[in-house]
């Protein structure tokens, strides 16, 4: 069977072109293996998360997974349904970025040296809205907090003045047209408090106890 | 009065009482109407068969030969009873034999409850003797699970569990318990059911404004066609969808697992959906203008190909997962909720009607099937005998009152295209996930469940080898199960495919049996081989007359083909009758 570019491009231009990126926020209770049964809902169609957060609500003992991932609306849709499905799940929206206001946080290890030695490093990290954490002898980070193209370009910026190391978090998004959850929430944990994650206490007991 | 012994059992029962895990586990049972278990003893599970040693009288325990057979019955002893099956089985092998069983309950939303021995939690993560991580193995197999590390944890977990696997669309629970949190001792005084959680919401609220626009719909419709699923028997909806039916007057055709819904027998029901079912049903799908989804999820096997899939049609659909709607058939007008709610709500506002005219195509469609493959299948005029025939001769004798448990393949497809129902919950055959091997642990299960009934398995040559062992439960417990092994020598369905599809490359379909009554004598069980046509009706009268279980070898036609029949990838409308 022959398969040219031809073909490819023709196969190409006949996926849906309406994929981007949704942020999923699903509101959860606090619970050991919720974070696996979420994540297999993605696994399970081979989809990759692009970004995974998981957080304390503004409500105590409920939890907010952010999730962004690339897809259709049509497979955000049913997913979201899925995760609400499950047992221990509250309430889960999606929205595009546009629906979002989001966040994602950056940090960039650089020789102090260098930045000493070139005011132009020091400018460009604050053109870049970056700031100094920790100064030390040796290094110094930075961090930012923006969208990712803000924090990839400053990567860029950076590896030729010796960039030792990155790290930038999963992100975070707070929904614009939305109420937020909060009075429902409020009310909710009020008539029915949640209860407190249970873990094993015995892990560290083991040389106490005789078993076979 | 005052009696001597009332001030001690009134402070007894005020003072909390100090009950191991393993005790508190088997109360809970008790206290959740439990009556049946069907397990398998092992080391980490030791403490909770310890304390069964003391509740048999209570609890009826059944020793299965093999953990899947083990959640096979519990299946078949739930969709026969309408109760939640429970399995025990110990941690390592004997938790991951149940995984093709909870996968199985989980896509035929079947309520079960499985309680798993752990080791010590102390030992957790370490690969300790027998340790799996069973938790996570069956997180995408399972409704809900949950380890418990502490005994303290087990009565809100074990009721957390009952109510998740019973509740909404049901489904297998898994509770893991260390074999600590078994033995250890803890004040326990009281077993409260779990009737409400926070997090969960079992069925959607129902919105009347909904099913007045199903209605309406339902009242403008020329040609409308109901499709019903297992949905009317879960949520014990018969007398409403007979209601509804009868009141509408519009033909409906079933999904595998909702057979028996509406008696075979019944004038409005037009067959069976799906890859081998009725050619009416399926031809007309493609051409009713209404089609009313009631308690169905539009399986792939249902629907054939989805963009030539009753694009004509107005689809309403009736369910109470959120999830199913809109997942695989774009609907008009969805009705969430339990249908046994929102039936009476929909048959209140539907006219009376009858559509003769467009009841009279389905009758076209099944004359044409009955000259084309049923009249051959049922009364065929070779020498052979065909599995259609055993059926139907087995449809003369028990008239529709047998529990039909099947397993997967032909036999399973001629099973359900022709056994008759007279009641629901008589149909007990693995739909979703097509598991071979469930039939001979399903009727045992079945016929704990319903001990009233007749319970008939029928299986084929291959899956019955898939868990023969549980012959030896059969032996041990003397339980009541007619087996019916229809012989045609070979895997039949990968056969016919094969024939069809892979220009008769039979690559590995070919299985040898064992000489099946041997077997049979060596758990001594009677059994018989019927070869030809004239011992086969007294053959099955003897099977039914027989105090006990039975076993009846049917020596069947080798390469018979299951029509009529969509190929895959074919629109329903495409279905072939030969």
């Amino acid at each position: 069977m022959t398969f040219d570019n031809r073909e490819k491009i023709k196969i190409m231009s006949e996926q849906p072109i309406d994929s981007q990126e949704y942020n999923i926020t699903a509101y959860t209770e606090n619970q050991i293996g919720l974070l696996n049964r979420i994540a297999i809902i993605f696994s399970r169609r081979k989809i990759n998360i692009e970004s995974l957060n998981t957080s304390p609500s503004e409500i105590d003992g409920i939890h907010r997974f952010n999730i962004v991932i690339h897809e259709t609306e049509d497979v955000v849709r049913k997913i979201a349904k899925q995760i609400e499905k499950q047992v221990e799940v509250l309430k889960v929206n999606y929205n595009t970025n546009q629906e979002v206001i989001w966040q994602e946080m950056a940090l960039y290890k650089v020789p102090t040296d260098i930045i000493a030695e070139k005011a132009s490093v020091e400018r460009l990290l604050r053109e870049y809205g970056a700031r100094a954490v920790v100064i030390r002898r040796d290094y110094t980070v930075f961090e930012t907090t923006g969208h990712r193209e803000e924090t990839d370009n400053l990567i860029e910026v950076l590896q030729p003045y010796g960039l030792i190391e990155f790290v930038r978090s999963a992100r975070i998004a707070i929904i614009k047209h939305s109420d937020g959850f909060n009075r429902k929430l409020r009310e909710f944990e009020r008539t029915e408090p949640g209860s407190e994650v249970i873990e094993n206490e015995f892990l560290n007991s083991r040389d106490k106890v005789f078993t076979m | 009065m005052f009696t001597k012994e009332e001030p001690i059992r009134l402070l007894q029962e005020k003072a909390p009482q100090t009950m191991s895990g393993a005790e508190m586990t088997l109360r809970a049972l008790l206290a959740e109407s439990v009556d049946t278990v069907f397990g398998y003893p092992g080391g980490a599970i030791i403490p909770i068969y310890d304390a069964l040693f003391d509740f048999k009288e209570q609890l009826n325990h059944v020793l299965v030969r093999h953990e899947q057979g083990g959640i096979h019955a519990a299946q078949g002893y739930a969709r026969a009873s309408g109760k939640a099956g429970v399995v025990f089985a110990t941690s390592g092998p004997g938790a991951t034999n149940l995984v093709t069983g909870l996968a199985d309950a989980l896509i035929d939303s079947t309520p079960l409850v499985c309680i798993t021995g752990q080791v010590f939690a102390h030992l957790l993560g370490t690969d300790a003797f027998q340790e799996t991580d069973i938790i996570n193995i069956t997180t995408p197999v399972t409704k809900w699970n949950y380890q418990v590390t502490e005994a303290s944890q087990l009565p809100e977990a074990l009721a957390k569990a009952f109510y998740i696997a019973r509740s909404g669309r049901p489904g297998p629970v898994l509770i893991d318990i260390t074999k600590n949190a078994q033995q250890q001792k803890f004040g326990f005084s009281e077993y409260t059911p779990c009737t409400h959680i926070r997090s969960y919401r079992p069925a959607p609220i129902v919105r009347p404004e909904y099913v007045a626009r199903a209605a309406a719909l339902i009242n403008q419709a020329k040609r409308p066609f109901v499709l019903w699923g297992q949905g009317i028997i879960l949520g014990a909806a018969e007398q409403e969808f007979l209601a509804f039916i009868e009141k509408s007057g519009i033909p409906a055709a079933w999904a595998i697992l909702g057979a028996g819904a509406l008696p075979t027998g019944h004038p409005l029901n037009v067959g069976m959906l799906g890859m081998h079912g009725n050619y009416g049903p399926n031809m007309l799908t493609n051409e009713c203008d209404v089609l009313i989804a009631i308690g169905m999820r539009f399986d792939d096997r249902v629907t054939g190909r989805l963009d030539k899939y009753a694009r004509q049609a107005q689809v309403i659909h009736l369910d109470i997962d959120p999830t199913e709607i809109d997942k695989n058939v774009a609907t008009t007008v969805p009705v969430w909720g339990d249908c046994k709610e929102t039936l009476p709500l929909l048959t209140e506002l539907i006219e009376a009607k009858n559509h003769p005219a467009w009841r009279q195509r389905f009758e076209q469609f099944q004359t044409e099937e009955v000259a084309a493959v049923i009249q051959d299948e049922l009364f065929p005029t070779s020498d052979e005998l065909t599995m259609g025939e055993v059926i139907q001769q087995l449809n003369e004798l028990t008239l529709g009152e047998a529990i039909v448990v099947t397993d997967v393949g032909q036999h399973q497809m001629v099973a359900c295209r022709y056994a008759k129902f007279n009641h629901s919950r008589s149909n007990i055959t693995s739909g979703g996930l097509g598991t071979m091997g469930f039939a001979l642990p399903a009727a045992i299960g079945a016929r704990f469940g319903r001990p009233d009934r007749t319970v008939v398995a029928i299986i084929g040559d291959g899956g019955i080898q898939m868990t023969i062992q549980e012959l030896g439960t059969i032996m041990q417990t003397g339980v009541d199960v007619k087996i019916i092994i229809l012989n045609n020598q070979f895997l039949g369905m990968v056969r016919q495919w094969q024939e069809l599809f892979n220009d008769r490359r039979y690559s590995f379909v070919n299985i040898a049996s064992p000489d099946y009554v041997t077997v049979a004598s060596g758990y001594s069980i009677s059994g018989k081989r019927v070869l030809e046509r004239r011992e086969l009706k007294s053959s099955l009268q003897e099977i039914l007359n027989h105090a006990g279980s039975f076993l009846l070898e049917v020596m069947v036609t080798k390469e018979n083909n299951i029509f009529p029949m969509v190929p895959q990838g074919c629109s329903v409308s495409e279905i072939r009758l030969r």
